[in-house]
């Protein structure tokens, strides 16, 4: 566009004029998508993306917890009995993976941070950005075999909701409720992880040659922001699921 | 002021069309798609006011009736009302009045546009291979246990038209942000993108709770397990609870966008500023906000808590305080105005009359002992008739035809347009009007036969239906017509105020060839008038 270099020497939120060689002006030397002015613009822009996306999914989640809170609410003790069937062992496995799998995210994302523009520098933090992301990549598909695992265990024991569930006693219609919920919720936590998976392995493919760095990390950032949130919503489900009743 | 130049429209591939990422043209796809939703749902709609003309059952099977009201409630409220203004003309002009060369995620907007058709030809489907019978809210247990046909399909449908939504909110509330021009400060926003972000925000929070309610159903029914089932342990109740956490706030993506437009349209052939601008913003917000916290009005009758029910009433009457704002500041903005009767302004003209008193018969249902009487009557079908269609589809009207000269570049004829808008309000009040007296008198909704009394009332309303039938078409034709033979509007035939009347029309593919950069407050009419001081006057005296 012929306006484009008019457009980017003025400040779209103040409108003031921008003195050259400022750190903005510089960040302008990477190139960003026609529809913004420059690069900061699109940072901000897709960082807050992120951050509305994540609403939406709280709020995705928010019905399950909601349907969880009052189930738990009216069967009190049906939700207990059920919950003894979880296996805590993976529960916290499962916990103590998605935990250090956010360590190595932050990690590739401090690193691209924190990574100088010059070419050495940029070559050589891009792969241990990568093998980071990678290590985060590996410990979501971690995650994923063990709620395998537990997925095939909680069907051998008639766990699974519909024709195949059994669960002797008088409560049984409750206990298939929650197991439904969990099965909900765990399913859903897991397909965001699988998302996320994918994504981190497409990020790592992507910082390989060091397309990353102080000046422009924001790809990693937001990749690191979802990550979280997929984190943060399993550091909910374990306790509410796993261990909401004394053994 | 003949513009030949390039604009957004000079490209005319197929694959420009299907591939653009230009809010301008993604705009006019959507306008193009809801439109044959409109169409679909308008027909299922005729069939029932044919059948409804006799107190027999004489034209319809039952059945077919119930699919009727299903198919018209689900795709005018998914696939023409919650799109409707957001889609077209939020798509088309927020980028425009911003000053910015496009929304801030061109792609997703695109790809907003497809999870749109993708789960339009989920719900067409369904339409057409049997239809579904439980009616547009899904109620379990009927939908999960005993409806017969596309429950599933259609569900499917909403679900993934959903995220349609929620895209088109993310865009928005992130474009108003981070796509402002210089000077454009929150407080010298159009009017009208205050209410689209309101709108957005509660496409973004609200949305994904519909989503998880339809997939519990779609559990439900295809595992044959009990979430909401009272046989299996589940409880309905809770089901109506999470649909109308989303369903009611979605009646406000229904008329927040309209109010919107309805400030822009007020204003403009007012010629005067408009009253207390910051009220009507914020009252915008307030709307949005308190819209989360009523959805239970719509449960007094099935046994929530009386407590609740208290609750949710009070706090249903608290909106109509933000309403009431809104109606009492166009008001003053017409009062000592250089009002204009153009078509755009019959149409605003038209949508606060009849908000006003679908909003006031809103407040009878939002009374506990009223609504006894009212609910699923007659009654509550006319109140929400008079927002959805007296408010928003008058409000869509009129900003189609206030910014049809900046997307086509042409103006429409205005006696035929002033016709059409007359046709239409008196249409719509002889459809409607008599359905408020059958509710009172205790006709309940969704029966397709009644008792003969009731005659005299159904048989006006379906002369109404009739012409409002007529309203609806003659715009069709004379906008068509205009496209080719409209005079051309040059950039501001309204000598309106806002940005998108500052580039030419149609619009460049970048909008602006020159960042544009903003000095006054908004609607600045009185400025604006020493540099057009004849301008409107000329532009009708030549049509």
């Amino acid at each position: 566009m012929s306006d484009a270099t008019a457009i980017a020497a003025t400040d779209p939120a103040t409108g003031n004029a921008r003195a050259p060689g400022d750190a903005v002006a510089r960040a302008d030397a990477y190139p960003h998508e026609h529809q913004f002015d420059n690069l900061a613009q699109q940072t901000d822009a897709a960082r807050l993306g992120m951050w509305l996306f994540l609403a939406t999914e709280v709020l995705f989640f928010g019905g399950l917890f909601g349907a969880y809170t009052a189930y738990r609410y009216v069967y009190y003790h049906a939700f207990a009995e059920a919950s003894r069937e979880l296996s805590v062992l993976f529960g916290t496995l499962d916990t103590a993976v998605l935990l250090t799998s956010s360590l190595t995210m932050a990690l590739a994302v401090f690193t691209a941070q924190s990574t100088a523009d010059s070419p050495a520098a940029r070559r050589r933090s891009g792969r241990t950005i990568a093998l980071l992301l990678l290590a985060t990549a590996a410990l979501g598909a971690g995650f994923l075999v063990l709620h395998g695992f537990e997925y095939y265990e909680d069907y051998q024991e008639h766990h699974f909701p519909g024709r195949t569930f059994f669960f002797p006693g008088a409560e049984s219609g409750q206990v298939e409720l929650f197991f439904i919920i969990y099965f909900c919720l765990t399913g859903l936590h897991s397909l965001h992880v699988l998302i996320g998976v994918v994504l981190l392995a497409v990020m790592a493919a992507l910082s390989w040659k060091g397309r990353y760095y102080g000046g422009y990390h924001n790809p990693i950032e937001i990749s690191g922001l979802y990550w979280h949130f997929v984190d943060m919503v399993w550091v909910f489900l374990f306790p509410l699921l796993y261990l909401i009743a004394p053994r | 002021m003949i513009d030949l130049r390039e604009n957004y429209l000079s490209k005319h591939t197929i694959r420009s069309w299907l591939l653009t990422i230009d809010h301008k043209r993604i705009g006019l796809l959507y306008l193009f798609t809801i439109l044959i939703f409109f169409l679909i749902a308008a027909v299922a709609a005729g069939l029932m006011r044919l059948e409804l003309l006799t107190p027999q059952g004489d034209l319809l099977l039952p059945e077919t009736y119930n699919k009727m009201f299903t198919i018209h409630g689900v795709l005018m409220v998914w696939f023409f009302l919650i799109p409707s203004i957001p889609t077209v003309l939020g798509n088309f002009v927020l980028p425009l009045v911003l000053g910015a060369r496009d929304v801030a995620f061109p792609k997703l907007n695109l790809l907003s546009w497809y999870l749109f058709i993708l789960g339009g030809s989920f719900a067409l489907y369904g339409v057409f291979a049997g239809g579904v019978d439980t009616g547009w809210t899904f109620y379990t247990p009927l939908s999960t246990t005993y409806a017969n046909g596309h429950v599933m399909t259609m569900a499917a449908g909403v679900f993934i038209a959903g995220f349609s939504s929620i895209l088109t909110g993310l865009n928005f509330i992130v474009t108003t942000h981070k796509m402002r021009a210089p000077g454009l400060t929150w407080m010298r926003l159009p009017l009208f993108v205050w209410a689209l972000y309101a709108t957005s925000l509660i496409m973004v929070l609200a949305t994904p709770v519909l989503a998880i309610t339809l997939l519990l159903m779609t559990v439900e029914r295809f595992w044959g397990v009990g979430i909401f089932n009272p046989a299996l342990g589940g409880d309905p109740l809770l089901f109506q609870h999470l649909f109308w956490f989303y369903s009611h706030p979605a009646v406000y993506i229904m008329i927040l966008p309209g109010m919107g437009v309805v400030s822009e349209l007020i204003t403009c052939f007012s010629r005067k500023k408009v009253f207390g601008y910051s009220f009507i913003a914020f009252s915008s917000m307030a709307i949005a906000v308190l819209g989360f916290v009523v959805w239970g009005h719509h449960m007094f009758s099935t046994g929530q808590s009386a407590y609740a029910g208290m609750v949710f009433s009070f706090l249903s009457f608290l909106v109509s305080v933000p309403s009431a704002i809104k109606v009492f500041n166009w008001t003053a903005t017409l009062y000592k105005g250089e009002i204009t009767f153009s078509t755009p302004m019959l149409y605003a003209l038209g949508f606060i009359g009849l908000f006003t008193l679908g909003g006031l018969t809103g407040l009878f249902l939002a009374t506990l002992a009223a609504d006894i009487h009212l609910t699923d009557t007659y009654f509550v079908v006319a109140h929400f008739h008079y927002v959805m269609v007296g408010g928003m589809v008058l409000a869509f009207m009129g900003g189609l035809h206030y910014w049809w000269p900046k997307i086509t570049g042409r103006l429409y004829p205005e006696k035929a347009g002033q016709l059409a808008a007359m046709i239409t309000f008196v249409g719509f009040n002889l459809t409607f009007f008599p359905q408020f007296l059958l509710g009172y008198l205790g006709m309940p909704r969704r029966y397709h036969a009644y008792p003969e009394e009731f005659q005299i009332f159904n048989v006006l309303s379906t002369a109404g239906a009739s012409i409002l039938a007529v309203g609806y078409l003659l715009p069709v034709v004379y906008l068509l017509w205009s496209l080719k033979n409209g005079q051309r509007a040059g950039e501001n035939p309204w000598a309106a105020t806002g940005l998108e009347w500052t580039t030419p029309s149609p619009p460049p593919e970048h909008n602006f060839d020159q960042t544009p950069v903003v000095t006054r407050p908004p609607y600045d009419y009185a400025y604006q008038s020493t540099f057009h001081p004849r301008e409107v006057e000329q532009t009708l005296e030549n049509v």
